[in-house]
């Protein structure tokens, strides 16, 4: 089945219309809409609260919208779960990984379950990338913070998906690390890959991506592309957005 | 295919880790032999008395030592939350469900492999026989079926293990009154025939509790 | 309104019940017949409660469906309610047939079909509140106490095919060897005004707790 040429001649990649999203009387996402176009990479940020993992866990289809549609390359996704799912790679905050099992046994097992063939060979590619060749066959839980966050990377890009979500990546680790993630991320796409990550490193932030969202309350409170922004702009919209709803 | 690929890969992920750490294993062991243990002592009968419990005797090690294991079946899908990562996976949700209870279903059958031997030692009576081990066998699908989902439901909760036997003991009674009576029935060296109601009985739960559990489960580990 | 009309409706026809049941039904009563259970006035009442007690939770699996499908807080709050007159009423079935067993039989229980899994019942629906207290997340509580309505729900069907099986210490198919009419009539009246009792309450129940609602839904936003 190729169904990646078939797809992946829509322009946008994802895009949400009026997603909204509520647990009991807490709204989380009071009505999302994004265009993000293939190829491009995209930054949400927004204080803790504002609703930025439950957007990426629904785009990731890990949750359903209480309303709202979205589409990722074209397709609606509540209809097409299960075949867009393959599309979709997602670096969480945690790392979705086994303790006791080894770095290669849990790639095998995500490398099954996502149907891969020639599971070794890939297994193998993505375990060099991520530079843990040496550790492959040791046990998860003996991984530091940083390798367990690479290791989780790894699982997100064992089936080459075209989009990648990342929910605050740079969390725990140092600079030196970021830049290995953003590195093995971007080497890996040949610029086709798009990307959507939450952060609140704006420096980081700006360097990679094309487009800025700031979300606030549930709510899309300033977008841009990346290009007419600089650091200090950017860091003053933010305060702003947030401060504008405290009152 | 691609459902059963996961199922399978599930499953092996679980007998794997557990072959690992054998947490469930030894702890689950030694509980049922614990249990038979405790049942010599507590009932001191005659040996052709001792016939007409031990079907109740076995069931109960069966069951409180499932429960055991079952209250593990979640535990390693909520820890680096890893559920989520098998829902972000292209697949349906009812291929965890299956996947889980296989497992389950694979630990289970190993401690019952080990403690018929055990009760037929300690009670002198032949536990091994072909009548018995296929009601065993029957039973142990219903139980897990059920204990599987209701096992989802209860790592949710905020009392996790405590929840469990509460849920799933009145729920899958049915069969293991089923299992009792029918195992009497094979230890009394009674034929095939007899049995037959009680292994319908049985059977239909055991659809029945695939079934429902495969319908609902989507509805336990949502978001 | 609707409940206040169910509840005094019911009401009339349970004291016109009681009236049958404990001068009409006694009448018909002949020596050799007195011991048959038709004959005795428990039977009236048993019968109903046992009937409104499984429709009951038939009640709680078609809500927590309906709850799934729909996921308004209205079929969670239908769910509860009818758990919750399940589980009265299936207490007061326990407990009226083991009083006429003590008379009846000498025994206040006995571990037959019938009985045991009307008890088992009675636990899965005990169990189901307790699942609702063990869990904080009102969105998650519905869900999971659905799931639970609708798996719980297997036994039902079990208590009704026990009442065929033969060779059980509590009568089974004595419902369906009315001889006289009066019997008839008694136990119909009887179903009604059951059944119109477990309405209202019901419609009663469902208010009151969609009043509790609007108050905490007040509450929870009155901070924002």
């Amino acid at each position: 089945m190729n169904s990646t040429q078939a797809i992946s001649s829509a322009p946008l990649a994802v895009e949400t219309s009026g997603v909204v999203k509520s647990f009991g009387n807490y709204i989380a996402l009071r009505g999302i809409d994004l265009k993000v176009p293939a190829g491009s990479t995209l930054a949400v940020f927004g204080p803790n609260g504002a609703g930025k993992t439950t957007l990426i866990k629904i785009l990731a289809s890990i949750m359903r919208p209480t309303s709202g549609k979205i589409l990722i390359e074209g397709l609606e996704l509540k209809d097409n779960v299960e075949l867009l799912r393959a599309r979709l790679g997602l670096v969480a905050h945690q790392s979705y990984l086994y303790s006791n099992l080894s770095a290669w046994e849990n790639l095998d097992f995500y490398a099954r379950m996502y149907g891969l063939d020639d599971r070794s060979k890939r297994i193998g590619e993505v375990i060099d990338l991520v530079s843990m060749t040496g550790r492959k066959h040791d046990r998860l839980s003996t991984f530091s913070r940083g390798m367990q966050q690479r290791m989780a990377l790894a699982r997100a890009l064992l089936h080459k998906p075209p989009i990648l979500l990342l929910d605050e990546p740079e969390t725990g680790l140092d600079q030196q690390a970021l830049d290995a993630m953003w590195d093995i991320i971007k080497r890996e796409e040949d610029g086709r890959r798009t990307i959507i990550f939450t952060s609140h490193s704006f420096e980081r932030a700006l360097a990679v991506c094309n487009d800025v969202v700031i979300l606030e309350r549930g709510r899309i409170a300033y977008k841009a592309q990346a290009c007419t922004l600089n650091l200090d702009g950017l860091k003053q919209k933010y305060q702003e957005c947030t401060a504008a709803v405290k009152k | 295919m691609k459902f059963w690929n996961s199922v399978a890969a599930i499953a092996w992920k679980d007998i794997l880790s557990e072959l690992r750490t054998k947490e469930i294993i030894s702890s689950v062991l030694v509980f049922a032999v614990l249990v038979l243990v405790i049942f010599n002592f507590a009932f001191n009968l005659a040996p052709d008395l001792i016939l007409q419990i031990a079907p109740g005797i076995l069931w109960v090690a069966f069951a409180f030592s499932g429960v055991l294991s079952l209250n593990r079946a979640f535990i390693p899908e909520k820890e680096e939350n890893c559920l989520e990562g098998l829902m972000g996976c292209p697949v349906g949700r009812e291929a965890i469900y299956v996947g889980k209870a296989l497992g389950s279903l694979f630990f289970m059958v190993l401690v019952e492999a080990v403690i018929l031997p055990v009760f037929a030692l300690l009670f002198n009576i032949a536990v091994l026989q072909s009548g018995l081990i296929t009601v065993t066998l029957l039973a142990t699908i219903g139980f897990v079926a059920v204990g599987t989902i209701f096992s989802a439901l209860a790592v949710n909760t905020r009392a996790r293990e405590m929840v469990l036997p509460i849920l799933f003991l009145p729920v899958v009674s049915p069969v293991i009154i089923a299992a009792v009576k029918a195992s009497a029935i094979s230890l009394n060296g009674q034929s095939w025939s007899d049995m037959t109601i009680w292994l319908a009985i049985i059977l239909a739960f055991d659809i029945i509790y695939l079934t429902v559990p495969f319908l609902v489960f989507p509805y336990v580990i949502e978001e | 309104m609707r409940t206040r009309i169910f509840i005094i409706l019911s009401a009339i026809l349970l004291l016109v019940t009681i009236a049958m049941e404990m001068l009409l039904i006694p009448s018909l009563a002949s020596a050799q017949n007195k011991d048959l259970i038709q004959y005795s006035p428990v039977f009236y009442w048993h019968i109903p409660v046992a009937w409104v007690a499984l429709f009951a939770f038939l009640c709680v699996f078609i809500a927590s469906i309906a709850y799934l499908w729909k996921r308004t807080p209205f079929w969670d709050i239908v769910a509860t309610t009818s758990a919750e007159l399940g589980v009265v009423f299936t207490t007061f079935f326990l407990l009226t047939g083991s009083i006429w067993a003590k008379f009846a039989w000498g025994t206040w229980w006995a571990w037959d079909a019938r009985l045991t899994s009307s008890l088992v019942l009675w636990i899965i629906y005990i169990a189901y509140f307790l699942l609702r207290t063990y869990i904080s997340n009102p969105e998650q509580r519905a869900r999971f106490a659905a799931v639970f309505g609708i798996l719980g729900f297997v036994d039902v069907p079990i208590v009704i095919l026990t009442l065929f099986v033969s060779n059980q210490m509590h009568p089974g198919d004595a419902a369906f060897h009315l001889d006289k009419p009066q019997m008839i009539i008694t136990l119909v009246t009887g179903v009604v005004a059951f059944t119109l009792l477990y309405l209202g309450l019901l419609f009663f129940g469902i208010h009151l707790r969609e009043d509790a609602y609007e108050v905490s839904k007040l509450k929870e936003t009155d901070g924002g």
